[in-house]
């Protein structure tokens, strides 16, 4: 299976994540799994007119192209000329990815820029940034609602700012082995796998999320949903579970959450390190938790909170250590 | 009579880069640097509140992206008037080297070294221990040196969650508390990337590079035995004369880096034939060839505007051409390593000024004289003291933050209003390296490096130009963001 991957309006960061991956050897895994890679902008020797033309045989048919991945948001502007980013002479590089997208056996958004339009599309969104078939939350995008690759998929949405190296590598590894299907895929589109848990799951200040412990200011080792803007109780990920640079995630570098795998992440509405309350109840409560109920049990777990977990949620290292028990059993 | 010759898609650099060359007489008559992608973050930071620019800014760049945090933390303490508590700058120091150090990593072996083993070289003798080495992909070395990068950024897992895009990096310090056990791992993985770079790298202890003061120093220990992959490059560009080629300004910048108790460990400065006073107020960013509405005249970044407009007469880049009082800057770790002292760094562009070689070997010196710094910073932090305040904001106040990505000098200028975000305004290092011509008709650094180059019309683009253009490190999403 052969990979050809290209770049428009994002920051590469998705590549970079792609090269922490702690399988060993990147290259030698891909090779491994059947995958081929036929040019990458960051990566390949092939260069100027050799990468150019290799690129325009990809457009036009004479060479096959398995899987075509797409990193950075698609620049429709100004004006829907695509001139924000032109690639390989005058052509605007969204003309080279509908041309090579609709040859193509799979076509798939790495990271949610080239998914959704992401951080390139948020303020004014100045270049009319969008995702290959989404626009924020709405289904169009470049490619359109009804695009299909010949297999049946709809592109496939490797989401996350960037997405973790597993995400990008994993699905590959499927696709080569002919091993996703589109009820592999969420209602976003994006690879079961990791999109169906949440980043709370595994978070290690979840005994200070029990008892709604907070923390109030960064470097706090509380729960940081109730103020400091953590969607991790919402978001579609596995970052506690499956983690970043060996032991890392956003939540575990003691900041917030901000649901990078969401559409429309970019523009929360508040400030992304500040949660937003109302009468002093977080606006975005835990997925599929009933509101009463959240708010009855949270009153109920303050009350509960032992000073332990009190204490040391708004301390920067533990004040207190759990007691020690002698004698029972 | 020339001919106009456009060549790109350049690759190995990070993002998008085009070059138009003018060729009179095989040789490049004048370049001319494109910038082909713009995405107006400018224009995005406009009207958000001020922390939010720490989401945003390092989303500009996946590979300079602490770089961008920690000038943006620099500019909101600056506009806070705060400074970090000990452990937050130490820890600040720790994850920007860590990525700065990666960066020189990459930079080396996955984009750069593979240009050597392109059949243009095949009648060379190293040519066929290089193709094993450093071909793209398959070569031993992208796949020895990429789970050692792997391992060394498992430091980022601990000091900032994870890489690239972290929020661990704030104005008032380190969200990122570190108690005794994770400070013992940090400083596991800091000592297996020693023993790689000592036995991959330099087959050298990290000390004795460092200790190299002159040209003839670094011929003579290339030629002692110890084998790594400085000494194979050093061989490469001695038989090749990179250390005659991609001649610059030799005008360097530096806005310094890594901030110890009263100082910075790599100083400020300006340098040309000597130190000269820089003066951040000097700095100015010229549109006349970038597709940006015109306001008449070069402005200062806390001033500066961005317009983009579809179509200008003479624009040829969406770079803007910054300049300090109105001269072309090189910057990066040669420029760094020059206005810093070092003596190897100055002795390099005193014998015949910047180079392909002496930016590469800069390149490989910062991971000599940074990787002990990093071991000691490990030792300063404190578990149980602070490592965060909380930056409170005035509704009307400006910043600005300087600081030493891997490629160079990155600024940012900050300006608040009514509690918003009301200008901001970026000059990333590749923004200095690769920008266009300015209004008094002078080529960017790139393009002046470039220039009385051999190249044909039609032939294949000459090995010569993809070392010059790559020697620089370019990173051109940072450098139009």
């Amino acid at each position: 299976m052969n990979l050809l991957w290209l770049q428009s309006g994002g920051c590469g960061g998705c590549t970079l994540s792609w090269l922490g991956s702690e399988h060993g050897p990147l290259f030698r895994v891909l090779a491994d799994e059947g995958v081929e890679l036929l040019w990458h902008p960051s990566l390949s020797e092939a260069c100027v007119d050799e990468a150019k033309a290799l690129i325009e045989q990809c457009a036009d048919g004479r060479t096959a192209v398995d899987v075509l991945c797409i990193e950075g948001a698609l620049l429709r502007g100004p004006r829907g000329t695509g001139g924000f980013h032109r690639f390989g002479g005058a052509q605007p590089m969204i003309d080279w990815v509908r041309q090579i997208a609709a040859r193509a056996r799979h076509v798939v958004a790495i990271g949610s820029c080239s998914a959704w339009g992401g951080i390139t599309a948020a303020g004014m969104n100045p270049t009319d940034a969008c995702g290959l078939q989404y626009d924020g939350e709405a289904a169009g995008g470049l490619l359109g609602p009804e695009f299909r690759d010949p297999t049946g998929l709809p592109v496939i949405n490797v989401a996350g700012c960037p997405p973790h190296p597993d995400w990008i590598t994993e699905t590959l590894a499927a696709l080569a082995h002919d091993g996703l299907r589109p009820e592999h895929l969420d209602d976003y589109g994006r690879p079961r796998f990791f999109a169906d848990q949440l980043v709370h799951h595994g978070c290690p200040r979840n005994e200070y999320y029990e008892f709604k412990a907070s923390a109030f200011k960064h470097s706090d080792q509380g729960c940081l949903m109730e103020h400091m803007g953590c969607k991790g109780t919402q978001a579609h990920a596995d970052c506690n579970q499956r983690l970043w640079n060996g032991e890392g995630s956003c939540l575990r570098g003691g900041y917030a959450c901000i649901r990078c795998t969401d559409p429309g992440f970019e523009e929360p509405g508040h400030a992304f390190e500040t949660t937003p309350k109302v009468a002093g109840i977080p606006l975005g409560l835990p997925a599929d938790m009933p509101k009463a109920w959240f708010i009855a049990l949270a009153a109920l777990s303050k009350s509960a909170t032992p000073a332990r977990v009190r204490e040391n949620a708004t301390a920067d290292h533990q004040l207190r250590a759990p007691s020690v028990k002698r004698g029972k059993k | 009579m020339s001919t106009r010759r456009i060549v790109g898609p350049f690759n190995r650099v990070e993002g998008d880069l085009e070059i138009t060359l003018d060729i009179a007489d095989g040789r490049v008559a004048a370049a001319y640097v494109n910038s082909p992608l713009y995405r107006g973050f400018e224009q995005i930071l406009q009207g958000k509140v001020p922390a939010d620019a720490l989401v945003l800014v390092p989303r500009i760049c996946g590979i300079c992206s602490v770089a961008q945090s920690a000038a943006s933390a620099l500019a909101l303490a600056d506009a806070a008037g705060i400074t970090p508590p000990p452990n937050g700058r130490l820890a600040a120091n720790l994850t920007l080297a860590a990525e700065n150090l990666a960066d020189h990593l990459t930079h080396f072996y996955l984009f750069f070294m593979p240009d050597f083993a392109r059949a243009d070289y095949a009648d060379r003798p190293w040519h066929a221990a290089t193709v094993e080495r450093f071909k793209a992909t398959v070569g031993s070395a992208p796949n020895q040196v990429l789970p050692a990068r792997a391992r060394f950024m498992q430091m980022m897992g601990l000091l900032a969650g994870k890489w690239p895009h972290t929020l661990a990096v704030q104005p008032g310090g380190s969200t990122r508390p570190l108690q005794s056990s994770e400070i013992f791992r940090l400083h596991r993985r800091v000592r297996e990337f020693r023993s790689f770079l000592e036995a991959t790298t330099f087959g050298a202890k990290l000390e004795d590079v460092a200790a190299i003061a002159s040209r003839s120093e670094l011929d003579a220990w290339r030629a002692l035995p110890g084998g790594g992959d400085l000494r194979g490059f050093l061989d490469i560009a001695a038989d090749l004369g990179l250390w005659q080629l991609g001649r610059g300004t030799d005008r360097y910048l530096s806005y310094g880096c890594y901030q110890e108790q009263d100082r910075r460990l790599f100083p400020a400065g300006l340098w040309h034939n000597g130190p000269l006073a820089l003066d951040i107020a000097s700095i100015d960013e010229d549109i006349s060839h970038a597709w940006y509405a015109a306001t008449g005249r070069a402005q200062h970044p806390a001033d500066g505007s961005t317009l983009p407009v579809a179509e200008k007469e003479g624009a040829y880049s969406w770079c803007k051409a910054p300049r300090v009082a109105g001269q072309v800057v090189e910057t990066g770790a040669l420029a760094r390593q020059v206005v810093a002292g070092h003596a190897l760094a100055r002795d390099m562009v005193a014998a015949g000024g910047g180079s392909v070689a002496a930016r590469v070997v800069a390149r490989l010196l910062e991971l000599a004289l940074v990787l002990p710094a990093m071991e000691r910073w490990l030792t300063e932090l404190a578990p149980g003291d602070p490592w965060c305040i909380t930056a409170q904001l005035a509704d009307e106040t400006s910043g600005v933050g300087l600081i030493e990505a891997a490629r160079g000098s990155l600024g940012h200028w900050l300006t608040v209003r009514r509690g918003r975000i009301h200008n901001y305004q970026i000059i990333a290092p590749t923004t200095w390296n690769f920008s266009p011509r300015d209004v008094a008709g002078q080529p960017g650094a790139l393009e002046q490096a470039l220039a009385g180059l051999p190249a044909s019309a039609t032939e294949p683009l000459p090995a010569a130009i993809h070392h010059v253009v790559r020697s620089f490190d370019p990173c051109m999403v940072c450098t139009v963001h």
